[in-house]
C-alpha cells in the first residue's frame, strides 16, 4: 500500500502571537515550529497501516526550507522519504494543488492529512484533493482500517459518529483517536539522516495576498451577577453584550 | 507494581536565556524534544507515586531501551545510538529533568556498564552483551564502591584469584544502583598482584547474591543493593581483557560523570520552572508573589546559575566529542551543576511555600535525589580536591 501523508509546519501551540512589518507578517522570532497535530496523527496511522500491510509512507509538505526540521521528524517517526514543495503555503486552493499534481504523478492508496492546519484552521484542503483528484474525501476520519479494498471508517459528525465504508483511493482529513501519537526514538533519529528528502517547485502561484493580521480583542472582564438579579443580567446580554 | 497514572499535565519548558539553542544541530533539537515527550508520557504521570512508594518502576527499563536512552555514544553496530556527546547530554538532562533515579539507572546502564564492556571488554563480551543493555533487555550494574572504600577506591578488598579455569571472586560492593534488578555486574577486583581487573558478574552464578537497601529517603524511584560475592566462580572469558589498573573504573566514571552534569541541569531547570510559574500564580498581599523583590532574586539567581551551567555543559560536550575532555574539567562540571541545582532544589522549595514539601510539586523529590547525587560518582569536595590537584600538582587524598 501506498500513502502519501501531508504535513503542516505550524508554529507550537504555546507560541506567542505577533505580527512585524506593519501587521502584514508573522513574527517568527523565538516561535518553535511543530507538526501539525492533526498532521501528527495522519502519519502516526499510515506508519501502523504500513506496519500492519507493507508497502510505503511517503511524507508531503507545502513550505519553505525551514519546514525540513519537522519533515526530518516525520521521518524518524517512521516515513520511508520525504517530497517539500519549495514554495510559502499562502491559501488553501494553492496547498491543494501542489498536493494533487504530486498525487498525480504516483498511485496513492490512501492521501491522508490532518483534519486542519493549526495555524489558519480552513479544514478544505483534503476536500480541495479530493475534487481535483477525482476520488472521494471524508473528514474528520477517527477511525481507519484497510480491508482489502476497502477503508472502514469512523467519522465524526455533527451530535455523534458515523461509520463509514469507501473503496481505495482516498483523501482523508484525520483527528484523534485514529492513532496513538508516536515519539521518534534514537534509531529513528539516526535512520531519519539518511532518507531522502526530494526538493521540487511549486506550479502556479498562490492567489492570497495578506494585507495585515489583527490579534483577536482581548477578552473583556468576567462579570457576575448574583442569581437573584436575573432582569440585570438579561439587560447586560441584550444591551451591553449585544447577543440577545 | 501498579503505579498511579497522574493527569496532572507536565508542561515543563527549558529556559534558553543565551539562546544555547542556537549551538546545536536541529538533530539535537529533535533528541532532546523528543527524550521530553518521552519523560512527559511515561514519566511525568507516575515518578511521585513511585518515590512516595519507594519502588522501581522496572517496566520503563524496556521502554528507555526502545527510546534509545542506553550507551547513546556507543556505535550502532552493537545495537546502540553511535550518536554525539552533546545527544548524550541532552538526553540525561531531559530524563533527570523527570527523576533523578531514572537517569541514575540510565547513566549506569549506558556509561558504567556498557561502556567499560565497550572500551575494555573483546569483540566476543561486545556482541553478547551491548545489544541485549541498549534495547534493555538486560539491566547492568557496576561494582566499585565497597563499604569501606568510597572516595579511597584503590584500597578495595574484593579479590579474584586465578584457578586456573576460572577466576574465584570474593568481596562485597555497597551503593550499587540497579544491583537488585540487574541481571549483570561490571564488578572491580584486585588480582594476585593487586592490580585492578574488571568482570562481568551474571546473576545466577552460585555465591553472587544483590540485597537491596532500603529505608532511602533520596532515588526513591530506582533502586539500590549490595553485591556480595561469596567464592563465584567467574568464566575467564568475563575478565575484560582491556582493563587494567584504576585507571579501568576511572574512565567509566568520567563518562558518567559528564552524564550527571547534565542530569542535575536538567533537574535544576525543572526546580526554576515549577517555581517560575508557581510565583506568577500564588497570590499574596493581592498580587503574584512574583512581584516581590526577594522572589525576584531567587529566580534571577536560578536563571544565572542554570545559564553558566548549560555553557559549561555544552562546552564539555564540545571537548568529549573532540576527545578532548579532562578528568578535572569534567569534575569542574559535575561539581558545579550538582551543586547549583541543589541550592536551586532548595530556593524552589521555599519559593512554592507549603505546597514545596509535598508530592504535588516536584521540587522536594528534586531535592532528595540531588543529596545522593552530589555524594556519588566523586563527591562534592573528592571533585574539589581534583581540582586542586589539577591546579597545584599536588594530590591532597593521597
Amino acid at each position: 500500500m501506498k500513502i502519501l501523508v501531508c504535513i503542516t509546519n505550524v508554529p507550537d501551540t504555546t507560541a506567542k502571537i505577533s505580527f512585524i512589518d506593519g501587521d502584514t507578517k508573522f513574527n517568527k522570532t523565538g516561535v518553535q515550529y511543530i507538526c501539525g497535530p492533526y498532521d501528527d496523527y495522519a502519519l502516526s496511522r499510515a506508519v501502523e497501516l504500513k506496519e500492519q500491510h507493507g508497502g510505503t509512507v511517503t511524507v508531503l509538505n507545502v513550505g519553505e526550507a525551514e519546514s525540513e526540521q519537522v519533515i526530518r521528524k516525520c521521518l524518524a517517526i517512521g516515513a520511508d522519504d520525504a517530497i517539500r514543495v519549495n514554495t510559502e503555503p499562502t491559501d488553501s486552493y494553492f496547498v491543494a494543488e501542489q498536493i494533487a499534481h504530486i498525487a498525480s504523478q504516483e498511485n496513492y492508496d490512501l492521501i491522508l492529512m490532518g483534519r486542519e492546519s493549526i495555524d489558519f484552521n480552513s479544514g478544505v484542503v483534503h476536500g480541495l484533493v479530493g475534487e481535483m483528484l477525482g476520488i472521494p474525501s471524508l473528514s474528520p476520519v477517527m477511525k481507519l482500517e484497510i480491508d482489502g479494498g476497502v477503508a472502514k471508517m469512523t467519522r465524526e459528525i455533527e451530535g455523534g459518529k458515523e461509520d463509514v465504508e469507501a473503496s481505495l483511493p482516498l483523501v482523508l482529513g484525520c483527528q484523534e483517536p485514529i492513532a496513538e501519537w508516536k515519539i521518534p526514538n534514537m534509531r529513528g533519529i539516526m535512520s531519519a539522516r539518511t532518507k531522502p528528502l526530494k526538493v521540487v517547485e511549486p506550479v502556479g502561484s498562490g492567489l492570497t495576498i495578506t494585507e495585515k493580521y489583527a490579534l483577536p480583542a482581548p477578552k473583556g472582564a468576567v462579570k457576575m451577577i448574583p442569581a437573584e438579579e436575573a432582569e440585570k443580567l438579561i439587560d447586560l446580554l441584550k444591551n451591553e453584550a449585544k447577543v440577545l | 507494581m501498579e503505579f498511579y497514572q497522574s493527569n496532572k499535565v507536565d508542561d515543563f519548558e527549558s529556559p534558553d536565556f543565551y539562546q544555547i539553542d542556537d549551538l546545536l544541530t536541529e538533530e539535537h533539537l529533535l533528541i532532546r524534544q523528543s527524550v521530553r515527550d518521552f519523560i512527559k508520557k511515561e514519566v511525568s504521570p507516575i515518578i511521585e507515586d513511585a518515590a512516595q512508594k519507594a519502588a522501581f518502576p522496572a517496566y520503563l527499563v524496556k521502554k528507555f531501551g526502545e527510546m534509545g536512552l542506553f550507551g547513546p555514544t556507543i556505535p550502532e553496530k552493537y545495537g546502540a545510538g553511535g550518536l554525539d556527546y552533546i545527544a548524550y547530554g541532552l538526553m540525561m538532562q531531559e530524563v533527570e529533568r523527570g527523576d533523578s533515579g531514572l537517569r541514575s539507572m540510565a547513566s549506569v546502564q549506558g556509561s558504567l556498564v556498557m561502556y567499560p564492556i565497550y572500551e575494555y571488554g573483546s569483540e566476543e563480551q561486545r556482541l553478547k552483551y551491548l545489544p541485549k543493555l541498549a534495547s534493555g533487555e538486560y539491566l547492568g550494574c557496576f561494582g566499585l564502591t565497597e563499604p569501606d572504600f568510597g572516595s579511597n577506591p584503590a584500597g578495595m578488598k574484593t579479590r579474584i584469584e586465578d584457578k586456573g579455569d576460572y577466576y574465584l571472586l570474593n568481596g562485597s560492593k555497597m551503593w550499587i544502583s540497579n544491583a537488585p534488578m540487574a541481571d549483570i555486574a561490571v564488578v572491580w577486583a584486585k588480582n594476585e598482584q593487586g592490580r585492578i581487573k574488571g568482570l562481568i558478574v551474571e546473576r545466577g552464578m552460585e555465591g553472587f547474591s544483590t540485597p537491596e537497601i532500603h529505608q532511602k529517603w533520596s532515588l526513591r524511584a530506582s533502586c539500590t543493593g549490595e553485591l556480595v560475592f561469596d567464592n563465584v566462580k567467574v568464566p575467564k572469558e568475563n575478565l575484560l581483557p582491556s582493563a587494567d589498573g584504576l585507571r579501568g573504573p576511572l574512565g567509566c566514571l568520567d563518562s558518567a560523570r559528564y552524564g550527571i552534569a547534565w542530569g542535575a541541569l536538567g533537574a535544576a531547570m525543572d526546580c526554576y520552572d515549577s517555581a517560575k510559574k508557581y510565583a506568577l500564580e500564588r497570590i499574596q498581599f493581592d498580587k503574584p508573589i512574583a512581584s516581590f523583590q526577594l522572589v525576584q532574586k531567587k529566580l534571577a539567581e536560578m536563571l544565572t546559575e542554570i545559564t553558566k551551567a548549560q555553557l559549561i555543559c555544552w562546552r564539555l560536550g564540545m571537548l568529549k566529542n573532540a576527545g578532548k575532555a579532562t578528568t578535572a574539567q569534567i569534575s569542574l562540571a559535575k561539581r558545579n551543576n550538582v551543586d547549583i541545582a541543589l541550592k536551586i532544589a532548595r530556593e524552589a522549595r521555599q519559593l512554592h511555600g507549603g505546597m514545596g514539601i509535598t508530592g504535588e510539586y516536584p521540587i522536594m523529590r528534586h531535592l532528595m535525589n540531588l543529596e545522593s547525587v552530589v555524594t556519588y560518582e566523586g563527591t562534592h569536595d573528592i571533585h574539589l580536591l581534583i581540582l586542586g590537584a589539577e591546579i597545584t600538582g599536588i594530590s591532597a587524598f593521597k
